[in-house]
């Protein structure tokens, strides 16, 4: 008996590691990160989140609520801390403005002021503004397979293949069965670390995996970086067409 | 004349005590404002001593797209220097973050000759140096991010695509000067290393001139001469000499005041004496003229006494100097961490004829009355 259900285990898993090198034969990494693609985004989103920006001493929490239309247009408005509260940031293919209801203004960000860091976040507003598509930036490859907090995944390198991508090289786990990035490392060009990203808490909504926490660190800087909590998220919802107008950075 | 002046020095003599008080607090005054704007004068001849040497050169030749009081304009605010143009040396600035003990810290990238000699900045260090990317950096700097020689930090930069790259660089020198826009916050490399590490091959943001240079019309470029740039310098100087002349003007008001006290106090007092001068044959003018060389003569023996103890002050500071405080070298503005004061002949002329001047008034004020004077009414000794 004992021996038979090793062997069914045996049979199982080599089962598995046919169907998955057929898998990784049959997809290629450009097939790969098009099927992330197709997992992470939807022709509108909702989503409700926390971004903890953990600093040397403390920690805080920034709720925000943003809206996004496919894959250039996104709305967002800071909830929390009161500090923060009010705070509109609308971006529309490659504009961004920032709305402070301090100053009841808004301004366009542009040039070196879209190097600066999100509110003391490890992201800076121009990691925010990068739409194109990876494809698009970089020639990618499967290098190896690799396992990550239990799941099986891709380990792909993508080597930028236009002049002005603001990474040299990217490698990006993704999970074999659930198409989510499980882990992302952005490089110089001479090949030095400078950022990591975590996903973690990956959550079925709508019928696809996505992951409901991630974690963005400058590899150059000490800390832990900053935590992106989705609270809530809906695909598809209807937004109404004014929110992707200047007028929605208005005082509400 | 002669017989007022002598005159008016005995009865000031035989005041005793009260012309000395006056004295003391007028010559106080005197050395003050002597010492205020010598202090100045030293600040802004060293000052401009250290910008012309370490920053300004003989001028600046600078990208029309830049514009040094604006980071913003560093990203596109550089291009391919003209090759007619002699007798400059091209600087690049760039954007760039170092990371020493994980913190962020911003830096400017600034790449120079190695072989330049316009500026002060010790360039003739990199070449001597063998490692790949040889950094200089100020003292201001070295203690902002806790580097010393020898030290590597990690850079991190673009390249003119805006791709990230990043690496270590090697300090290889600490610079110590007085002007803080050419430390704080910068890093000084070789030219020819920064245009690898971005690829802006022969591209500038400014270049700096040196004696020879002429200046012609260059499209693209501007310039701006080592005179235009020190107006600013000369303008903060100024405001420093009008903000701190409160001070010293408060000083010499206190001394007039003590003057001007003194004549109201005298003219009632002396009336008797007022009296006996017309008696004898002196007109009222003559009187009131006495009295006002009385009052101004205050202020020649102010000077004397001021100059008694006064030299050897000036003597020995302009030889010592004055120590600043650590924190206000850290300003934008070049201040050296000993100012030597300069007390030159156009201060100590004005201040005298200043003091003079003023003493001169307040004295002839009071002394007015006396032309309205009864002389007989002054003989008997009566209030009028």
């Amino acid at each position: 008996m004992i021996k038979f259900t090793h062997i069914f285990t045996l049979l199982l898993c080599t089962s598995f590691v046919v169907q998955l090198t057929k898998i990784s034969q049959k997809l290629t990494a450009k097939e790969i990160i098009e099927k992330v693609d197709d997992n992470m985004s939807s022709d509108t989103q909702i989503t409700e989140s926390d971004m903890v920006i953990h600093g040397k001493r403390n920690s805080r929490t920034i709720t925000s609520k943003t809206y996004i239309r496919g894959k250039h247009d996104s709305y967002t408005e800071y909830l929390a801390p009161a500090r923060e509260e009010g705070t509109k940031m609308l971006k529309l293919d490659d504009r961004l403005w920032i709305y402070s209801p301090s100053t009841d203004r808004s301004i366009q960000l542009s040039g070196h002021m879209l190097r600066q860091s999100v509110m003391g976040s490890d992201l800076s507003y121009e990691d925010m503004m990068e739409d194109r598509e990876l494809t698009d930036i970089y020639n990618a490859e499967i290098v190896s397979e690799e396992e990550i907090d239990g799941r099986n995944t891709w380990k792909l390198e993508l080597i930028a293949k236009v002049n002005d991508a603001s990474y040299h090289k990217r490698m990006i786990w993704v999970d074999t069965e659930r198409f989510v990035p499980l882990k992302e490392e952005l490089f110089a060009k001479s090949g030095q670390l400078l950022k990591e990203t975590i996903m973690s808490n990956i959550t079925k909504i709508d019928g696809r995996w996505y992951p409901k926490k991630m974690n963005y660190k400058d590899m150059l800087k000490s800390g832990k970086g900053t935590d992106f909590i989705v609270k809530s998220i809906e695909f598809n919802a209807e937004i109404a067409a004014h929110i992707f107008t200047k007028g929605s950075l208005r005082k509400s | 004349m002669k017989l007022t002046l002598q005159l008016a020095y005995k009865n000031l003599i035989g005041a005793g005590l009260r012309t000395w008080l006056n004295v003391a607090v007028l010559s106080f005054a005197f050395v003050i404002i002597i010492f205020f704007n010598g202090l100045m004068d030293g600040w802004n001849q060293q000052a401009k001593q250290d910008t012309i040497a370490w920053g300004y050169g003989h001028g600046h030749l600078r990208n029309n797209n830049y514009d040094p009081f604006d980071a913003f304009t560093l990203q596109d605010g550089h291009a391919e220097m003209p090759s007619q143009i002699e007798d400059v040396r091209p600087i690049l600035i760039q954007q760039a973050n170092i990371y020493p003990e994980g913190r962020m810290v911003p830096v400017l990238l600034k790449g120079i000759h190695p072989n330049q000699n316009v500026i002060k900045i010790p360039t003739e260090t990199f070449q001597s140096s063998s490692v790949r990317f040889p950094a200089i950096i100020g003292k201001r700097m070295a203690e902002s991010a806790n580097l010393k020689v020898g030290d590597e930090v990690l850079l991190r930069w673009r390249d003119k695509n805006g791709t990230f790259d990043a690496s270590n660089i090697f300090i290889i020198e600490i610079f110590d000067t007085t002007v803080a826009s050419v430390d704080s916050g910068q890093i000084w490399l070789p030219i020819e290393t920064l245009w690898d590490m971005t690829g802006l091959h022969n591209h500038a943001t400014m270049a700096i001139a040196n004696s020879n240079y002429k200046h012609s019309n260059i499209e693209g470029w501007n310039f701006e001469t080592q005179a235009e740039m020190l107006q600013d310098l000369d303008a903060i100087v100024s405001m420093k000499k009008y903000s701190s002349s409160i001070l010293y003007l408060l000083l010499l008001a206190i001394a007039l005041l003590a003057i001007f006290d003194t004549q109201v106090l005298s003219i009632f007092r002396r009336q008797k004496e007022i009296g006996t001068y017309i008696a004898l044959g002196m007109t009222r003018h003559q009187v009131v003229r006495l009295f006002t060389v009385e009052g101004s003569m205050y202020s020649f023996l102010a000077m004397i006494v001021g100059c008694i103890y006064g030299i050897p002050l000036f003597i020995y500071l302009n030889k010592t100097g004055i120590g600043m405080p650590q924190a206000s070298q850290d300003m934008g503005v070049s201040l050296a961490d000993k100012i030597y004061p300069v007390f030159g002949l156009q201060l100590i002329i004005g201040t005298v004829l200043l003091v003079t001047i003023s003493a001169t008034i307040v004295s002839f004020i009071p002394a007015k009355k006396i032309s309205k004077m009864n002389p007989v009414l002054a003989l008997k000794g009566k209030l009028q």
